[in-house]
């Protein structure tokens, strides 16, 4: 069965298209065949962190007006076979995602993808509902600051109230907290909420918490989802949210600050 | 705790105000959010209603909603003016 992640914050800013872009190469990866689709019409930039923005010919409104097919918007990644992107349009129509529409270009991504990723802009307006009206799954990305955590929990309650699953009362979306940005280092001087500050506020299932890292910004210069640079220490934090949603045990690696022997020996937890 | 931490627990962290602030939000805006939409409207109505008989105040009705696991309650409460005072 095809599944549905809407990665969502409310909040600009803290991560959502990075994370849409390493998720999917994530899964991909793993061998599921993936699409991640770009819900911020008007302002589509999952193309350029994709590195795809050149073989952009079709987009999404295309799609749903009928002026292309899925299989002509549909871009495959340069570095994963299993990967497709479809990217949003740049038009200035803020109608021009139907709800209807939407639904029926997810219903027949579902007999040919096993995940579909739902980059969702931020605000709680069309884009950013049509994004999650459909979801199964919901990646709440949140950065451990008061705005940032706010926001989430208003995205939470739309998504309990708004979303497909919630009017035809059915199952629930599974939501999953991803934390961005994070630093440990912070952190410990008390300058950012921990870890814990936030999962005592939104109470979620926590996927991964991602270190703040200069490899996020090298992996958008170039276009190459940050997942890839698996040298990096955010790379290997996505890895792991991948591995923990496909159900595998990973211990949190990110969390603590990065120790040397002595800090090991003496420090505090 | 290390020797360090001795130091910095002196001062008060701005981390430790953030999550102060954000419980209290939170919490705040989690009861209004499961609360029906036209409770306001209610209000507004409610008061309409009683001042054709009794001059009050705007904070004189609330209007409370609670829900449990198999019931909804919605709580009236008008404070009616002091009638001593008037005569």
């Amino acid at each position: 069965m095809a599944r549905i992640i809407v990665v969502t914050s409310g909040k600009g800013g803290v991560g959502k298209t990075t994370t849409s872009a390493a998720i999917a190469m994530g899964l991909a990866k793993r061998g599921h065949k993936t699409a991640v689709i770009d819900f911020d019409v008007g302002l589509r930039n999952l193309d350029l962190i994709m590195g795809c923005e050149r073989r952009v010919v079709y987009d999404f409104v295309n799609v749903i007006n009928g002026e292309a097919t899925l299989n002509q918007a549909l871009i495959r990644d340069k570095n994963c076979n299993q990967l497709y992107i479809l990217p949003a349009s740049q038009t200035r129509d803020k109608d021009a995602l139907s709800q209807e529409g939407v639904g029926r270009i997810l219903d027949e991504l579902k007999k040919d993808f096993k995940y579909i990723v739902c980059d969702s802009p931020a605000g709680i307006e069309r884009g950013a509902f049509l994004a999650m009206y459909y979801a199964d799954d919901a990646f709440i990305v949140t950065n451990p600051e008061v705005s940032s955590v706010r926001d989430s929990d208003r995205m939470l309650g739309i998504l309990s109230s708004k979303s497909r699953r919630a009017e035809h009362n059915e199952e629930p979306i599974k939501e999953y907290l991803l934390l961005t940005r994070y630093s440990p280092e912070r952190v410990k001087l008390g300058e950012m909420l921990s870890v814990d500050d936030v999962q005592e506020i939104l109470s979620l299932h926590l996927l991964g918490v991602i270190p703040e890292s200069k490899s996020v910004l090298n992996a958008s210069n170039s276009g190459t989802p940050v997942i890839l640079d698996e040298k990096s220490d955010a790379g290997q934090a996505y890895a792991d949210v991948i591995a923990r949603y496909l159900g595998e045990d990973r211990p949190h690696r990110f969390i603590d600050e990065k120790k040397g022997l002595f800090g090991k020996l003496f420090g505090s937890k | 705790m290390s020797l360090l931490d001795y130091f910095r627990t002196s001062k008060t962290s701005s981390a430790s105000l953030a999550k102060e602030r954000l419980q209290i939000l939170v919490a705040h805006e989690r009861t209004s959010r499961n609360q029906p939409s036209y409770l306001p409207q209610l209000q507004k109505e409610l008061l309409e209603v009683i001042r054709k008989y009794v001059s009050i105040d705007q904070d004189a009705i609330s209007v409370n909603f609670e829900q449990d696991d198999n019931q909804e309650t919605l709580e009236l409460n008008i404070v009616l003016p002091d009638t001593n005072k008037k005569s």
